[in-house]
């Protein structure tokens, strides 16, 4: 089975983790995925840079802008993956955006993929219409999940036409927003995590965007099966570098 | 009969459609659903027209260019979307986005700008409604187009340095983008050219294609008939040039000429002509040809004229080219600057840099002595005199 089904299907709140690939150090991959791994994360994505990241806040744009003069591109990352199924189980996801990988050719990316024992991939700007008339055999020929988004405006209908789309998990945007850590939540936010789990749908949820401490990570785990903390981690690191992970992990919980 | 034309989907030929993430979905599916009624509802058709009338100063006049047709023994007509209000073309775009907006009940307007013509033509029309506005403009740009930021800001709009990325036209284009990922409701994004995810680029191009409209019936009145053998226009994102072609697209005797900024030249690594440079890909939204690195990553393009540095081309202009249905032609910067300077000394008109770019074939590419061709005069040279001034030492 797929790992990140099987992660789901735990009886835990999951804690995912989002950094950029190559950032802060080009060769620091491989020890951020183990670190998180050893620290009881649940859930990894690898973010492949790109130039124009436009559905990301500024802290994603300069680690991506950071991670491409550090040399960081595709064919390098699958290179410093290649063994990383021999040290680490996580569920490893692939986020990026959809012009490098259909450079890459989308066929071969998804071979490298199941290659190398990545398990999903999350590509913001690949629509559902595309994907499903386009790619849906390819990633699924190659074991990967695809994983969409849902926002505070995304209709019912289209929700429901999401998760019938997904498998694995929907990838809950908690506000009108570019990626970044907010403020908390407001009464906003728990209208839309109250209205999305009331819905019923096949696929568990789990929240996005504006998740930085136990705090957000509690509530925004009340109602989905899991959160994820991107741009937090990535100033952490920003910060402190690679060599503490585990005091980043154990703040949130 | 196949057209050149947007199909239902936003898609010309492979090119086009909306490769957005979700967060835009409903802003971009909100006007999808509503543009196509709106535009055909009489009372904006008589709006718009009746701006583009009082206010842009339509029609604009097409002007038989006779010192110039002497010279390149051929018969040129000059299409003076110089002579519109704001000095270019990009007025009839703002003046149609801004009456949508207002439909579709929008309190607030965000736009970007390269060279600052778009974001003045957005100011200003916001400006006529009383509309806030905010505009995006590379911090490069803003520091190289000082009169035009001076322009927005007397027009009341608030201009906002990109900082990402390369801080030019395209960073300019992510930040309005991210605005309107943050600002989902009440915001329209008056996008600049036939770019961007559907519906843009057909929207954009229905609104500028009152260029193509007039030349039809012009060229009845002048020359007793309303095709010429061609039609010339400079692509940056395309939008003068999906107006100029636009009710020709399908009309096969009409030969449609496209002009690339070749900057420095194409091979030399300091260029925007993306159909030669280009590949297949996605750009702010639209499968489209756009320059970029073996690994995906947008490359930052160059000319010496502002308007014509983006590294990719509307879905149009790239099926245009990969159909065969458009010539393609890349100019030098320093062709482009001779034959801006030879239309000031032949017809005593200053055209921008932009549209010098469209002038310049005429050395290398023949036409026959009895062949009607129409150059679409996008912009007028007053924003680019200090370029001029530098470049010919004057
Ligand atoms: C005078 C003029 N012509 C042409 C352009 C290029 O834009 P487009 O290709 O959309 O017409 C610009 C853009 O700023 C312009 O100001």
């Amino acid at each position: 089975m797929n790992r990140i089904k099987q992660k789901l299907q735990e009886d835990k709140k999951i804690l995912s983790i989002y950094f950029s690939a190559g950032y802060p150090n080009l060769g620091d991959t491989v020890k951020i995925i183990q670190d998180l791994e050893k620290n009881g994360v649940d859930l990894i994505e690898i973010g492949l840079p790109f130039s124009d990241p436009l559905a990301d806040g500024p802290t994603i744009q300069e680690s991506s802008t950071a991670a491409l003069k550090n040399g960081m591109n595709t064919a390098l990352l699958f290179d410093q993956l290649k063994d990383i199924r021999k040290t680490v189980s996580i569920p490893l996801i692939l986020m990026g955006y959809f012009n490098p990988v259909l450079q890459y050719g989308v066929e071969e990316f998804c071979a490298q993929c199941e290659e190398i024992g990545i398990d999903g991939l999350i590509l913001p700007d690949l629509p559902l219409d595309v994907y499903k008339e386009e790619y849906e055999g390819i990633f699924k020929k190659h074991g990967l999940i695809n994983v969409f988004l849902i926002t505070p405006q995304t209709s019912d209908e289209r929700i429901k036409a999401i998760d019938e789309a997904s498998e694995g998990f929907i990838y809950m945007v908690s506000s009108a927003s570019t990626t970044g850590a907010k403020q908390g939540f407001g009464s906003e936010q728990s209208d839309y995590f109250n209205r999305i789990a009331s819905m019923g749908l096949n696929n568990p949820q789990i929240v996005g965007f504006g998740i930085s401490n136990a705090e957000t990570f509690g509530q925004a785990t009340q109602k989905a099966k899991g959160a994820i903390i991107g741009s937090a981690f990535i100033k952490y690191l920003t910060a402190n570098g690679v060599d503490d992970i585990s005091d980043f992990v154990k703040q949130i919980r | 009969m196949k057209s050149y034309h947007a199909d239902e989907r936003g898609y010309y030929g492979e090119f086009g459609g909306a490769f957005i993430p979700e967060m835009l979905y409903p802003n971009c599916e909100e006007l999808r659903q509503n543009y196509l009624g709106i535009m055909e509802e009489p009372s904006f058709k008589e709006e718009f027209h009746q701006l583009l009338k009082d206010y842009v100063g339509r029609p604009t006049p097409l002007y038989f260019a006779k010192r110039l047709s002497e010279k390149y023994n051929t018969k040129i007509y000059l299409k003076r979307e110089d002579l519109c209000h704001t000095g270019a073309h990009k007025v009839n775009n703002t003046i149609g986005q801004i009456l949508m907006a207002k439909r579709l009940g929008k309190n607030r307007i965000i736009a970007e700008t390269g060279a600052g013509q778009h974001g003045v033509a957005t100011a200003t029309v916001c400006a006529l409604m009383g509309i806030q506005c905010v505009v995006y403009m590379g911090e490069i740009d803003i520091a190289r187009q000082a009169p035009n930021v001076a322009r927005m800001k007397m027009l009341g709009a608030e201009v906002r340095p990109a900082t990402s990325g390369s801080k030019t036209l395209k960073d300019a284009t992510n930040e309005a983008i991210r605005d309107w990922i943050n600002n989902p409701v009440d915001t329209h994004y008056i996008i600049g050219s036939v770019v961007g995810p559907h519906p843009y680029p057909d929207m954009v191009a229905r609104f500028q294609s009152v260029i193509s409209e007039e030349m039809k019936n012009q060229l009845q009145e002048k020359e007793g008939r309303e095709n010429p053998n061609y039609v010339v226009a400079c692509v940056g994102g395309g939008s003068n040039a999906a107006g100029a072609f636009y009710h020709y697209l399908d009309v096969p005797e009409v030969g449609i000429i496209a002009v690339e900024a070749a900057g420095k030249g194409i091979d030399s690594g300091k260029s925007a002509a993306t159909s030669a440079l280009g590949k297949v890909g996605i750009i702010h939204g639209s499968k489209t040809l756009l320059m970029q690195t073996q690994d995906g990553q947008i490359t930052e393009p160059y000319s010496i004229s502002a308007g014509l540095d983006y590294p990719g081309v509307g879905p149009m202009h790239a099926h245009l080219y990969t159909s065969g249905r458009g010539e393609f032609i890349s100019i030098t910067d320093d062709d482009a600057m001779k034959a801006g300077l030879e239309l000031c000394k032949l017809e005593g008109i200053i055209p921008a840099i932009e549209s010098s770019h469209a002038l310049a074939i005429f050395e290398d590419r023949k036409f026959n002595p009895d062949d009607i061709v129409v150059v679409n005069l996008s912009g007028r040279g007053d924003k680019d005199l200090q370029n001029y001034i530098d470049y010919f030492k004057l």
